[in-house]
């Protein structure tokens, strides 16, 4: 099998890993290997950018810094300290490390209600990410819904390549994401604020307060039992108030979820922030993990934006490098970003009413179609696992977990291996150290 | 108020649930303490495969009536069970194994089992995945599959309306001749007591001779057709049950959703349920001489668990030798979920004064009384 | 398919032959020839991408023969052949 030994690891090519790299090695770092599922370095935000200065800026940083990327890798397994199991296409390799950066990102946080399982109904970021993947949306009507700023960047960014924004409704009630706007006049990232702007010079209306109630299909059904593609989704204010907007798509996320799988593989203390609605990998003022030579910069710290994620990523890579001395004027900018992402991430906590959402034969578990009558009184998620399959389908939890967390407070880590489902002959594969007979 | 039950039960895992069935439907006044939910230790991690085994007189026994039992049930268990009657596919490698595939069907066909051989032609048709060139094989066809967690919850939900108590998420600290505290310090007060604790058994009453056995278990995602029966390779008898070094074996299992179970490894003395990769890869490899497509199909899941093996490889059923109240239903290593229902029977007929369904003697707790006590 | 003008990758989708551009994912080659369904859930409802980054697992496509790959994580290639579950009344 083949292997690979660095002297720094760093998961993720995002904006934290870009700038854990180039400061790992501005600080004479050698040898650091920067590990990525995608073939190109930017992450999910800035994945195909080229318009915006600070993905350029760091891009331009990143590639010729000297650190080396394998992209197209997932990693499966950390089967001893210091070694991870990785797939890349049809191979397997092994990547040996002496410090580990995680900066795995943040993946979307869906919650079910009824007809979210419909063909067209999507993620925000995940319609996003499809169209610039080559799905055509010239023409195509789109509501966007859910939670968080992640809404208007996508929203944006679809205007250009020719969708029809229907509406933005956003969940969080007005009075809260006014107040955030006026702490987000104060900081040095007015993005959210510029989109916002434009879109209010397209005339797309942003609706605060509103959530999706409903999809409809063409086939004039709604819930979760036909095959028929979204053709319409209904909002509501909460109260009485409800409109049903026809759409090609619907472009669904309640905000983002730090991605923790790697760190509860690797045994990183996480913990859950009741307020923000969001578990996170516990680290100090250097971006250390609880597990010793593992660091975590980025969304993986708690959602935070691309801002965020550069000035951990920074400390991370100068911390992992021992050269805390460059690290330490970051700190205090660090802390900032910190206080403003934990006032974002209250803003777009799910309301409690979010709860009510789910009809009794809404599908809570996607992979294995689990309805909601069929897990609300269980006891806990292991329950519902063994009891009705709820949880044990092929994106192993990380759906259903995440919706679970919020409706039913249950607490669904995992830390077993494949972290990501992999071809059964790379678990077979051992790291030659450990080629031991019985 | 505070009453007492008849029995208390410690464990709801499926020999916990069969236990309280049974004691349920006659009439016993049963409660069940489960420290997590039904069916969630070693009912939930191993494989759930309904098997005649033939190690020994005393294993066929009660094998042999847990699956009429197991025939009987069938009916009534709802779809969630996932009852498979797929049979056993016992996989010879070679002319030695081969041998002792006709050893096998000759001992089934003297006890009423039917059993069928296969050359290596009709096994490569029965299984097209396995890699060519193996001997054959012995079919099984009695033998079943079912996911065990459902059929406990199953058990218990009829249980308590049998009149059963169950409590769940609550951890028995101390088994005591008139009852059992609880970890919230809570007690639940009864004349008798039954450990079916499985693999844990010994925590609650330490001296008796059982030992966790580790076993890895994988699952894949949905690949209807790709195996058709549950396959375990001959070779099993020689590495996994002769001695107390890890093995591993290969043995593999289709499920009702089309996902691909595989098994299986034993280890002693670890008390870790993490997975540990040297041995899951030790286990995938030699699933992969056996069935080399494996390899590319999506793995979702592994995990680990405990069986509760005992020396003699026959479970504890029945009362404990020296201490009052207290009686035993665990010990049933790799079988716990074939051999549930025949527990369930004969640890109902010892405790009610019924008449036994089978001999009792070579399972019960007694034999180890004294250290030349072994079953022959 | 409307996108045939730019001359990129031949893909085929459920035996029909689709030119896609460089950089297309399988995902989105589903979605250019008009098909919304990639996969049946378990109960034999209609699916397509949700997350489009590897994790719900809903993309789920036969490509080149093999079952269960995601879709939103493979870039098409000349010659790829993609299946999904096929549906009688994709609307």
């Amino acid at each position: 099998m083949p292997e690979r030994t660095c002297r720094i690891a760093i998961i993720g090519a995002g904006p934290a890993g870009m700038a854990a790299a180039v400061s790992a090695v501005e600080a004479g770092a050698e040898n650091v290997l920067v590990i990525d599922d995608n073939p190109r370095p930017g992450g999910q935000i800035w994945r195909g950018e080229t318009d915006d200065a600070t993905a350029r800026e760091w891009m331009q940083k990143f590639e010729p810094c000297g650190a080396a990327l394998l992209g197209q890798t997932r990693i499966v397994a950390a089967p001893q300290p210091g070694v991870l199991l990785a797939e890349n296409g049809a191979k397997t390799l092994t990547i040996r490390y002496e410090k580990l950066i995680l900066a795995t990102g943040a993946s979307e946080r869906f919650l079910p209600f009824p007809g979210w399982t419909r063909p067209n109904v999507m993620g925000a970021g995940g319609l996003q990410t499809l169209a610039k993947g080559g799905l055509p949306l010239e023409g195509k009507r789109v509501v966007v819904a859910g939670s968080g700023p992640l809404l208007l960047a996508v929203a944006d960014e679809m205007w250009h390549m020719g969708a029809r924004i229907k509406c933005i409704a956003e969940q969080a009630a007005p009075n809260a994401v006014m107040r955030l706007g006026l702490r987000l006049l104060g900081s040095p990232g007015k993005l959210a604020q510029a989109v916002q702007l434009k879109l209010r010079l397209f005339g797309v209306p942003y609706r605060m307060g509103w959530h999706p109630l409903q999809v409809d299909g063409a086939d004039g059904t709604s819930g979760d039992d036909s095959d028929a593609p979204v053709a319409s989704v209904t909002l509501t204010n909460g109260a009485a108030k409800r409109i049903q907007i026809p759409c090609d798509y619907l472009a669904c996320a309640f905000h983002l979820t730090p991605r923790l799988e790697l760190a509860h593989l690797l045994g990183c203390d996480t913990e859950w922030i009741e307020r923000q609605c969001q578990r996170r990998t516990t680290v100090d003022a250097w971006q250390r993990s609880s597990v010793e030579g593992v660091y975590c910069a980025g969304e993986s710290t708690g959602v935070g934006g691309v801002d965020a994620a550069l000035i951990e990523g920074r400390i991370a890579g100068y911390a992992a490098t021992g050269a805390q001395d460059r690290a330490r004027p970051l700190l205090k900018q660090r802390d900032a970003w910190r206080r403003f992402a934990d006032a974002m991430n209250e803003t777009f906590a799910p309301r409690p009413e979010l709860r009510m959402l789910p009809e009794p034969r809404t599908i809570i578990c996607r992979c294995e179609d689990v309805r909601y009558e069929q897990v609300v009184a269980k006891e806990s998620w292991r329950a519902a696992k063994l009891h009705t399959r709820h949880g044990m389908g092929a994106c192993q939890g990380r759906i259903c977990g995440g919706a679970a967390e919020f409706l039913f407070d249950w607490s669904a880590r995992s830390s077993r291996p494949p972290v990501c489902p992999t071809r059964m002959k790379t678990l077979a594969e051992r790291p030659s150290a450990d080629q031991k007979g019985d | 108020m505070k009453r007492a039950y008849d029995i208390l039960i410690a464990g709801g895992g499926i020999v916990g649930a069969a236990c309280a069935d049974e004691l349920a439907r006659r009439g016993a006044d049963v409660c069940v303490v489960e420290a997590e939910c039904a069916g969630s230790g070693a009912t939930a991690a191993g494989m759930g495969h309904v098997v005649v085994m033939d190690d020994s007189e005393a294993q066929f026994a009660l094998n042999h009536c847990s699956q009429q039992l197991w025939n009987e049930l069938r009916e009534a268990l709802p779809e969630n069970c996932e009852f498979d009657g797929c049979g056993t596919l016992w996989a010879a490698a070679d002319e030695e194994e081969m041998n002792e595939a006709r050893r096998k069907a000759d001992h089934y066909a003297a006890r009423g089992v039917a059993a069928e051989i296969l050359d290596s032609a009709a096994l490569a048709e029965a299984e097209p995945n396995l890699r060519p060139g193996l001997a054959g094989a012995l079919f099984v066809p009695g033998d079943s599959v079912v996911f065990a967690p459902c059929v406990a919850k199953w058990l218990l939900d009829r249980a308590m309306e049998n009149g059963a108590t169950l409590i769940t998420g609550k951890r028995i600290v101390e088994l005591r001749s008139d009852g059992a505290v609880l970890n919230d310090g809570s007690i639940i007060s009864a004349k008798r007591m039954v450990n079916a604790a499985g693999s844990l058994a010994p925590q609650l009453t330490p001296g008796i001779p059982v030992r966790p056995r580790k076993g890895h278990i994988v699952v894949t995602d949905r690949y209807p057709g790709f195996v058709r029966h549950h396959i375990t390779e001959l070779g099993y008898l020689k590495n996994a049950h002769a001695s107390d070094r890890d093995s591993v074996s290969f043995v593999v299992q289709r499920r009702m959703t089309g996902q691909v179970l595989l098994g299986s490894s034993r280890q002693f003395d670890v008390t870790d349920a993490a997975i540990e990769p040297g041995i899951l890869a030790r286990m995938i490899q030699r699933a992969l001489e056996y069935m080399p497509g494996l390899g590319q199909l999506n793995t979702i899941r592994c995990w680990a668990g405990f069986r509760a093996a005992t020396p003699d490889n026959l479970p504890l059923i029945g009362p404990h030798p020296t201490r009052e109240n207290l009686w035993l239903a665990t010990g049933h290593e790799g079988l716990g979920i074939t051999m549930a229902p025949g527990t369930g029977r004969l640890l109902a007929d010892l405790m009610l004064d019924g008449e036994a369904l089978i001999d009792p003697a070579p399972y019960l707790p007694a034999r180890f009384a004294n250290s030349e006590a072994r079953h022959g | 398919m409307a996108d045939a003008k730019r001359n990129g990758i031949k893909v085929w989708v459920n035996g029909a032959e689709l030119s896609v551009p460089p950089d297309c994912t399988a995902a989105a080659a589903v979605a250019r020839a008009g098909v919304t369904m990639h996969r049946r859930s378990v109960e034999g409802h209609a699916r397509g991408p949700l997350c489009g980054m590897g994790v719900c697992m809903e993309c789920r496509v036969t490509i080149n023969g093999e079952l269960h790959q995601r879709g939103c994580q493979t870039l098409c290639m000349d010659g790829m052949r993609i299946e999904t579950a096929e549906v009688a009344s994709d609307a």
